[in-house]
């Protein structure tokens, strides 16, 4: 079966952007705000100005690690079943991370998301069909800043079954999360050999390693849990303003982070992604929904596959400030691109207003989406031998295929029938309903789904484990007591 | 044993396997089952069964149609036997059904009719554009107490006016409920032509049969 592919780049200037990417990397260099990754590049024969902290790597040391990396590995759910495949042509979506807001569900206005907040939305994820994992997806206001990145990660694996997206904001909190990762599985071992989580590590555009992201890197490496190369060129501000010359960057940036991350521990699993996007030539701001944003995100990652590595991507997001129709067509034009791409790890559901805000409704009208992009990617086959032949045939000239067992085998394969949230009754019937918005049916769907979610098996034990590590971080900035989970 | 066939059969309808249904139907009248027994105990119960899982979202229009094949395939086979014993099956009602003159549209019609027919309705069903004068001459030959006009395009709806027009001067409106659908039909539009009823689609047509005529 020949599946629907999209292929945005010519070979030849997929060629010469991994050559322009190469060549950076020796001039101007990379800066490297990180000595343990300084020391490691200086040790394989990069040449390293300790000074400037800038790493000239040649491709020689580049393309070792390119032969270490693995070009494919999973994640495990809960029960210890693969779940996410990274690698090849599979696609799967995640939810956007990191959110600094959530759309009320009430109001329709953005307001900081609490504890309850994430917890009903990672409760919300579990039940979803559509995504395949599940991210820290928004930083709740009501712990200190210093471990917003861990206690989203405390709060999902209490709800958790499916494997999860996540990512440190500070170098010391890295340990905390990886301690919780592994008392989840057991052991450092068992992380290792069936990852729950993966990293996001984010370089900075142009062409800089944080320390703390160099280090999140580096430390992931080390104890074999995955990373993903998350970045974010912006063209015509941070990054130039073709799109080639943004995907040239964006390479750069990525090998770079290959190389550190296998001279930290050759075969670690590493992820070729990003969240590149155009600059808004009026307003300044970075449009997730701009077709040129999903062309840098579509022609990275068939540079990163032409590299054979596994591929992650921002993309299915939208730029409007509530659901309506801007969100919606945003949406499904960076998701259905994603799935065209082969992207394996789309993250994006559920979040609007650039990458600053959650809404569990536009959660819901987002699995509707990927559904349909995940049909559409599945392509279509013969099914039959001969395909219609014999089936027509038998039918002559009779309208009669509803009521054939042919029909009743394959429509539900054919078809991708969506929930209650696309509504395909006539004017009558969606009357008859209280003739509804998508915003309503999506609020209903959001309480239909939440009503089917199943607890989280973890023993008492388990949690009693997990709220200890994540307290001692809480009280480490002054915090005693951790929020109370919510009750139910 | 007896009873494990029925539940077979009820299985069968609900599975969406007509043959297998057939092929039980056989075997519990060889088994000396009686033909009212082996419906209203197996075949009807399947059917009610699949009516409450489309209801629910979770079986679509093939699995609707294909159960009310099965169930009209075994009613085949049943009929005769009933007849035999000079048993008569209480119908819910009788129903002349078919696209309006100058429609061409089957798929509505025939699933109204389908699945009316597996719901314990004997069904006429005329096919497509029928003339509005034949409408006339089945109700009057059959004494349906129903009839079900269907009507796809906007042009061919007002031929729906039409045919209730010609009931009233054949003198047989009061005899029969007449109920219309199609895409461009309404409840409003049923109110406006003087149609008895109006549903939103083939579950909704029995449940407005069973409340005019039940």
């Amino acid at each position: 079966m020949m599946r629907p592919k999209l292929d945005i780049l010519s070979g030849e200037l997929v060629n010469q952007i991994i050559a322009e990417g190469f060549a950076l990397l020796m001039d101007p260099g990379v800066r490297v705000h990180n000595e343990e990754a300084l020391t490691l590049l200086a040790d394989a024969g990069a040449k390293v100005d300790m000074e400037t902290q800038i790493a000239y790597i040649p491709e020689s040391i580049v393309r070792k690690a390119l032969e270490t990396r693995p070009s494919e590995f999973y994640l495990y759910n809960l029960d210890g079943e693969p779940a996410v495949h990274y690698g090849g042509d599979s696609v799967q979506f995640d939810p956007g991370s990191a959110a600094i807001t959530i759309l009320d569900s009430e109001t329709q206005e953005q307001r900081l998301p609490l504890t309850d907040d994430f917890v009903k939305f990672v409760k919300l994820v579990e039940t979803i069909p559509q995504l395949d994992a599940q991210s820290t997806a928004m930083i709740c206001a009501d712990v200190p800043e210093e471990i917003g990145d861990l206690y989203r990660l405390y709060l999902a694996l209490n709800y958790m079954r499916k494997p999860i997206i996540t990512g440190a904001f500070r170098k010391d909190t890295w340990w905390t999360m990886k301690d919780m990762l592994v008392a989840m599985v057991g052991s450092e071992e068992a992380l290792a050999v069936k990852p729950i989580a993966v990293f996001d590590v984010c370089p900075s555009p142009p062409l800089l390693w944080s320390d703390l992201t160099c280090q999140n890197m580096i430390d992931c490496a080390r104890y074999g849990i995955p990373s993903q190369l998350v970045s974010m060129p912006l063209a015509g501000a941070t990054a130039p303003v073709t799109l080639a010359g943004a995907v040239v960057q964006h390479t750069a940036e990525c090998l770079s982070g290959v190389t550190i991350c296998q001279l930290a521990q050759e075969g670690a699993p590493i992820v070729w992604g990003g969240s590149p996007a155009t600059f808004d030539m009026r307003e300044g701001t970075t449009p997730m929904g701009a077709v040129g944003t999903w062309m840098i995100d579509c022609a990275y990652t068939q540079v990163g596959k032409a590299l054979g590595m596994p591929t992650h991507a921002y993309l299915g997001m939208s730029d409007a400030k509530i659901v309506d129709a801007q969100c919606g067509l945003e949406s499904s034009g960076g998701a259905l691109l994603a799935a065209l791409a082969g992207v394996n790890m789309v993250s994006g559901a559920g979040m609007m207003d650039f990458e600053s805000c959650q809404s569990y409704e536009k959660l819901v009208i987002d699995a509707e989406i990927i559904g349909m992009a995940k049909r559409l990617i599945a392509g279509i086959e013969a099914r039959d031998e001969p395909i219609a032949l014999t089936l027509m045939r038998k039918l002559g000239h009779r309208a009669d295929y509803l009521a054939q067992m042919h029909t009743l085998k394959w429509f539900d394969k054919e078809l991708y029938i969506p929930s209650a949230v696309i509504d395909r009754g006539s004017l009558d019937g969606w009357r008859r309903k209280g003739a509804k918005t998508a915003w309503e049916r999506a609020q209903d769907r959001v309480n239909e789904l939440l009503a089917t979610y199943e607890p989280s098996p973890i023993p008492s034990e388990l949690r009693a484990e997990l709220r200890d590590i994540a307290t001692k971080a809480a009280q480490r900035f002054g915090m005693a007591e951790l929020p109370a989970l919510p009750q139910d | 044993m007896s009873s494990d066939l029925l539940t077979q059969i009820t299985t069968s309808i609900v599975e969406g396997e007509p043959d297998g249904t057939v092929d039980l139907t056989r075997q519990a009248l060889e088994a000396g089952l009686e033909p009212l027994t082996i419906i209203n105990q197996g075949l009807v119960p399947g059917m009610n069964i699949v009516g409450d899982k489309f209801q629910s979202g979770e079986y679509f229009l093939p699995h609707l149609i294909i159960a009310a094949s099965g169930m009209q395939q075994a009613m085949e086979l049943l009929e005769p036997e009933l007849q035999a014993r000079q048993e008569v099956l209480e119908r819910a009602g009788t129903l002349v059904i078919g696209s309006v003159a100058g429609d061409i549209h089957e798929i509505g019609k025939s699933l109204v009719g389908t699945m009316m027919s597996a719901s314990g309705f004997q069904v006429y069903d005329l096919g497509v554009d029928v003339q509005t004068a034949t409408f006339v001459a089945k109700v009057e030959e059959t004494g349906a107490n129903l009839l079900g006009l269907s009507a796809l395009l906007t042009t061919t709806m007002t031929v729906q006016r039409e045919v209730i027009e010609a009931l009233e001067e054949a003198g047989i409106r009061d005899q029969v409920k007449v109920i219309i659908g199609g895409a461009p039909v309404n409840q409003e539009w049923a109110d406006t032509i003087g149609a008895d009823g109006y549903a939103e689609d083939a579950v909704g047509a029995i449940e407005l049969a069973k409340q005019l005529v039940g």
